[in-house]
């Protein structure tokens, strides 16, 4: 048996380049999907083919670094059989592991595939070591990515109360919301990440140059409207302004992104297996920025804990590549929420 | 028969008023009845000792009472609460959270799987039966299309959130606190202040989403009464109702009429409404959308 993980490096591969980008930077494992609405991120012109998969299989694990395919939206009657064949393709392939959500998903791929690995997908919402535990009895689950609305004395507590491995997101654009359990965009435009796979989808989205500013629409629906000096941001519609009492703010979330460097020694010491990147969305020169400065900070912390300090380059590096230049530590501090 | 059920509260109102409501609530053509927090574990008003008074009392009125769980559970006290909730030995619980599910199933108590539990396909609800729910709450997004192609298991009904704002999404984040720039461990139960939520408006003053302390609503309000052969016809039992603080009277009537056969005119209910209606989910659209002459 391989010793317990501990904080692993899982990176974004939205593409073959950027999942070469992430194995060439250091990462000890990339997550990809497929080309459809059977994972989180359906954008077009992301995402493996059969061919691509195979070659990034292929150069991932020659390399001995872990290849998760996320299968992590939820199937319905009608479609069911196309996520079972994402399964069994997954097996098939030699994936190191599924990252799932739907329950029915991880039934199927309990039975059919006995020694694939699951993983459980942040889209499951299990922000408890009960409900992890549910997972555990019933499939075997073997990690789980939390939600972003723990904080770190919480992830402890998870921690201290399952044998199952804890995953946590390190870094990349934010979800204000409990993944797996927002609807906002369905509601502005009929798809949700829980059964399109993406969440303020493109072909709802329109820039529009007018004389009050430039302005971004979800399916009509104002999101956000900018000054000329202003850098007009993608319209994700938890973090347009919008008008709440006759004040007009960030009522939900500014466009930050999510940065836990300065927390590294303290995921160390709870025993975290894996730190997860966000971004699959995101170009290769990103997964490779982001990468190398995550794995230069990782190795310090392993080499001394206690002498860490999250260096100025790297926060300057990471910046760099930030949505909307602005960083938060979400709800691992607790002031935030 | 198609029954009719008040959903759990989602707002936080004065403890005189919740207990008004409730009392009033014992007298109205409900069958079943949700009680319990579903939002926020710092609103503490009505502790769980007044919860399963206020089930006592209502299930001598002839209700089905139901102790519905919070959907977001983050602390070892949201546990202690949870399991407390669970072993409540009188009522059925509504788990919306997989720990819960866990905890029922464990209890070996037949429970209502609810809308936060994610079912969206027949070997998900397969397991929920096997493991003890009686009923289900789809996803509030669930489509007529999507409910009729799903295989129901035996002994299990369908219970489908047919009228109120949408509970859209859930934060570890008080959006309520943060309008008045506090703290959520610091709120100043500023909720209590919101008691059909805090309107938010896209900045062409357009009525889009509502905040309710850690839940994001939708700003218009869910009607599927003029829609009831519909759900009928997708095999949906029971139509969720969800309270508001006013005219709640008056919306269930327009339902109980609405299930006898009486013609649902959606500009009658828009009168005990205080804000616009939706049915968009229904349709397969965005939910916002209201196309009550469409059909689903």
């Amino acid at each position: 048996m391989s010793p317990k993980p501990l904080l692993d490096l899982i990176c974004p591969a939205g593409s073959l380049p950027a999942l070469k980008a992430a194995v060439d930077h250091g990462a000890d494992g990339v997550y990809l999907g497929l080309k459809d609405n059977t994972n989180a991120r359906n954008f077009a012109g992301l995402n493996f083919d059969e061919k691509t998969l195979a070659e990034g299989i292929r150069y991932a694990q020659g390399k001995k670094k872990k290849v998760l395919m996320a299968l992590n939206t939820y199937p319905q009657p009608a479609t069911l059989p196309r996520w079972h064949q994402a399964v069994d393709k997954a097996a098939t392939l030699g994936i190191d592991a599924v990252i799932l959500a739907d329950p029915g998903l991880m039934a199927y791929a309990r039975k059919t595939h006995p020694d694939l690995r699951l993983h459980l997908s942040v889209q499951g919402s299990a922000t408890n070591y009960e409900a992890i535990n549910f997972y555990r009895d019933r499939f075997g689950i073997q990690r789980a990515v939390l939600p972003r609305v723990l904080s770190l004395a919480q992830v402890e507590n998870v921690i201290n109360n399952t044998p199952v491995e804890i995953e946590l997101f390190g870094f990349g654009g934010l979800c204000v919301m409990v993944e797996g359990r927002c609807l906002l965009s369905s509601y502005a435009c009929g798809d949700s990440p829980n059964t399109f796979g993406a969440c303020s989808p493109g072909h709802a989205v329109r820039w529009q140059q007018t004389a009050k500013g430039m302005e971004t629409r979800l399916n009509g629906i104002l999101i956000d409207r900018y000054a000329d000096d202003e850098k007009a941001g993608y319209p994700t519609l938890c973090k347009g302004r919008f008008e709440v009492e006759g004040e007009t703010y960030y009522a939900l979330e500014e466009p930050t992104s999510l940065n836990s460097l300065e927390m590294l020694p303290e995921m160390y010491r709870l025993g975290v297996a894996a730190i997860k990147i966000e971004g699959r969305q995101r170009s290769p020169t990103y997964v490779a920025q982001v990468t190398q400065v995550w794995r230069a900070a990782i190795d310090a912390v392993k080499q001394a804990p206690d002498a860490f300090a999250s260096k100025a380059t790297w926060t300057a590096q990471l910046v760099k590549v930030s949505e909307g230049s602005m960083h938060t530590l979400g709800a691992y501090y607790r002031p935030w929420k | 028969m198609m029954k009719l059920s008040l959903g759990p509260l989602l707002y936080y109102w004065s403890r005189e008023d919740t207990l008004a409501f409730y009392e009033a609530a014992a007298g109205w053509p409900v069958d079943i009845v949700y009680l319990g927090e579903t939002v926020c574990s710092r609103r503490h008003l009505l502790r769980l000792s007044d919860w399963l008074e206020l089930a006592d009392r209502l299930a001598d009125a002839g209700k089905e009472v139901v102790l519905s769980t919070l959907p977001l559970i983050e602390s070892e006290s949201d546990l202690k609460a949870l399991r407390k909730l669970v072993g409540n030995g009188r009522h059925r619980v509504e788990a919306n959270d997989f720990g819960a599910v866990r905890l029922c199933a464990e209890a070996g108590i037949a429970f209502v799987a609810g809308p936060t539990l994610n079912v969206y396909n027949p070997e998900t609800l397969a397991m929920l039966a096997g493991m003890g729910a009686i009923r289900w709450v789809p996803p509030v997004e669930m489509t007529h299309a999507m409910l009729k192609a799903m295989p129901i298991p035996a002994g299990m009904a369908t219970e489908l959130f047919s009228y109120g704002r949408l509970p859209l999404a859930y934060s570890a984040r008080c959006f309520t606190a943060r309008r008045y720039n506090l703290q959520k461990d610091d709120c100043q139960f500023k909720c209590l202040e919101h008691p059909e939520g805090l309107t938010l408006y896209t900045r062409e003053e357009q009525a889009f989403l509502a905040m309710n302390g850690i839940q994001t609503q939708s700003a218009r309000i869910y009607t599927l009464a003029h829609r009831v052969r519909e759900l009928a016809d997708a095999g949906v039992e029971v139509l969720r109702l969800s309270p508001q603080y006013r005219n709640m009277a008056a919306v269930v009537d327009h339902y109980r009429n609405a299930m006898t056969g009486e013609t649902a005119d959606p500009a009658a209910l828009r009168k005990f409404m205080y804000a616009d209606p939706c049915d968009g989910y229904w349709l397969g659209k965005a939910g916002a959308d209201f196309l009550p002459e469409k059909a689903a």
